[in-house]
């Protein structure tokens, strides 16, 4: 009943989009980010709306799934969009009833307001989706390797988050197993009001810890057994290096970029 | 000079004493090249006393030596774990990370080997455990044979002088367990590689060249597996089983058949039954 949680969204493929290197991927979502922010009109969305439909054209992935990413934050959305709406303070009146009044202003700045959100979140979700969680990782530790200068643990962040996602699947498949052991004892996980359920949680949950930490305590002796000694004096298997489509891609984004600074200075 | 040495070696976990502890004055060697079989049963100190021979535990007094460097040595603790690497009983927590070649080459990156070097060490130390194949798989799709394949490809790549092994296939079912072991037996005849196996599988110590029987801390037999075998009263009294085919051998000898004292596995078994009845 666990087995159909995926991790993350990542969807393979050999898109030159696919091969970007992982920390220009970060790099221009950092970049892609800071022009959701800078653009100030519909015009910019223009721009933005027909650079990710580019990405996405490119990269193979079937627009349904980009969509699909909206899901789980179109509360947040709407919630924005109506505050907004109801609230933000504006001169030509469109509809008024008792306290609630929406203006043309309200509208305006609603719409605005969502559609960045909206933005924001296609462009993220572009980058989980092209790219592989273990190259995620990889590409983080590289690129927050400066970091370091200021004693932030960048090697153990990484190395947490890899072992994560090693041990999310094995866990998860673990939590199958004792639920069906317990249900053939009898426990009842689905039906109930919360507090019974919550109560039928706790055989779940007290041996899945438990497991959960002897696994930790045996990786840490195995880590240690292959001389696992922390970042320091580490090499890496993989080798990154930039590439031709890396360095289009970053003149791509610093092209439009350039282009809407440009177009808001002129007019 | 033995490749690993241990001399008086005592262990205490924590609130126990000198008489009641887990490894209570062990000596032995370890021979470059050989299979050592370690028996016993549980909480005879089989996982303590092999997790005393990489500096995983410290002895409490005694020492062991690894080509002369003591595990004591905090400064070379490293040089030693390189030398002498370990497989645990459990495939799932012994592997790191999230892609098979990843984690082949977790102990290199470890060690600060250069990248074109790992990845070359990488492949070759997973086509010698036949897991080419599945370099770029996630750990967690393979059957647990497959895991611990992997996990000794893993510590292949960082070229130990031995290799440790802690129950490997207690969790595996008969025929991972076979996969795993036939391996590690490839291994040891075409690499020559020092082998020190720690099992509750009888079946499995007839590969050694040598067996230790542990008893409360203590080595309470030890010698080729057919004298360690043979001694099938000194084996009960230790509450342990004798190999099935040992066993039926020695009932049938008292029976007045003449099967040889060395009958030990199925095979050697069928044989010699075959031998007496074509005597007939
Ligand atoms: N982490 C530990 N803390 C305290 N006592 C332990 C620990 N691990 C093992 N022991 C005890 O040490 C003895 C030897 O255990 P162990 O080496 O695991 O035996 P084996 O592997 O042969 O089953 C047992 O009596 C066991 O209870
Ligand atoms: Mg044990």
């Amino acid at each position: 009943m666990l087995g159909d949680i995926t991790l993350g969204q990542f969807f393979p493929g050999d898109s030159p989009v696919h091969r970007v290197d992982p920390r220009m991927k970060l790099l221009l979502t950092a970049l892609y980010i800071c022009l959701t922010f800078l653009v100030k009109d519909f015009i910019g969305y223009g721009l933005l709306l027909a650079l990710l439909l580019f990405c996405t054209l490119l990269s193979g992935l079937k627009l349904k799934f980009m969509l699909r990413s909206l899901k789980p934050i179109l509360m947040i959305i709407l919630f924005t969009f109506f505050l907004n709406m109801f609230f933000a303070k504006g001169d030509r009146v469109l509809f008024a009833w008792r306290f609630i009044v929406i203006t043309e202003e309200s509208l305006y700045f609603a719409a605005f307001m969502a559609l960045r959100l909206v933005f924001l979140i296609l462009g993220t979700s572009l980058l989980t989706l092209t790219t592989s969680p273990i190259a995620l990782t990889d590409g983080l530790e590289r690129v927050l390797k400066p970091l370091k200068l200021v004693r932030f643990p960048v090697h153990e962040l990484s190395m947490m988050m890899t072992i994560a996602l090693r041990f999310i699947p094995t866990l998860l498949e673990e939590t199958d197993k004792i639920m069906k052991a317990q249900a053939a004892r009898g426990a009842d996980f689905d039906t109930g009001n919360l507090l019974q359920r919550a109560k039928a949680m706790v055989p779940l949950l007290v041996p899945l810890f438990i497991s959960a930490f002897r696994r930790a305590d045996e990786l840490a002796i195995a880590m240690e057994a292959r001389c696992y000694r922390g970042g320091e004096g580490r090499t890496r298997m993989k080798i990154l290096r930039l590439q031709a489509v890396d360095y289009l891609a970053l003149l791509l984004f610093l092209a439009l970029l350039a282009a809407e600074l440009l177009r808001q200075r002129l007019l | 000079m033995a490749l690993i040495d241990l001399s008086e070696v005592f262990f205490q976990y924590e609130g126990q004493t000198e008489e009641d502890g887990a490894v209570r004055g062990v000596s032995f060697g370890v021979n470059k090249g050989e299979w050592l079989s370690i028996i016993g049963h549980n909480g005879s100190g089989k996982s303590t006393l092999i997790k005393l021979l990489n500096g995983l535990y410290l002895p409490t007094s005694g020492e062991v030596k690894v080509e002369g460097i003591s595990s004591a040595a905090e400064d070379r603790i490293w040089e030693l774990r390189k030398k002498v690497g370990m497989i645990f009983q459990n495939p799932d927590n012994q592997l790191v990370a999230t892609v098979v070649e990843e984690d082949v080459a977790f102990g290199l990156e470890n060690l600060g080997v250069p990248p074109l070097e790992i990845q070359g060490r990488v492949k070759n130390a997973l086509e010698k455990v036949r897991m080419g194949e599945f370099a770029k798989h996630a750990p967690h799709h393979l059957s647990g044979g497959q895991k611990q394949r992997v996990a000794i490809a893993g510590i292949l790549a960082m070229e130990p002088e031995v290799l440790l092994m802690d129950e490997p296939t207690a969790m595996l079912d008969p025929s991972g367990r076979k996969e795993v072991l036939d391996t590690v037996l490839r291994l040891h005849e075409e690499q020559g590689i020092t082998v020190v196996h720690v099992t509750h599988f009888m079946e499995e110590a007839l590969a050694a060249d040598r067996v230790l029987c542990m008893d409360e801390g203590k080595i309470a037999l030890s010698g080729s597996p057919r004298e360690v075998f043979l001694n099938i009263g000194g084996l009960h009294a230790l509450g342990l089983e004798v190999p099935p085919m040992a066993e039926l051998s020695l009932r049938l000898r008292k029976k007045g058949l003449r099967i040889p004292e060395t009958v030990m596995s199925i095979e050697e078994m069928t044989e010699a039954l075959c031998q007496l009845k074509s005597a007939i």
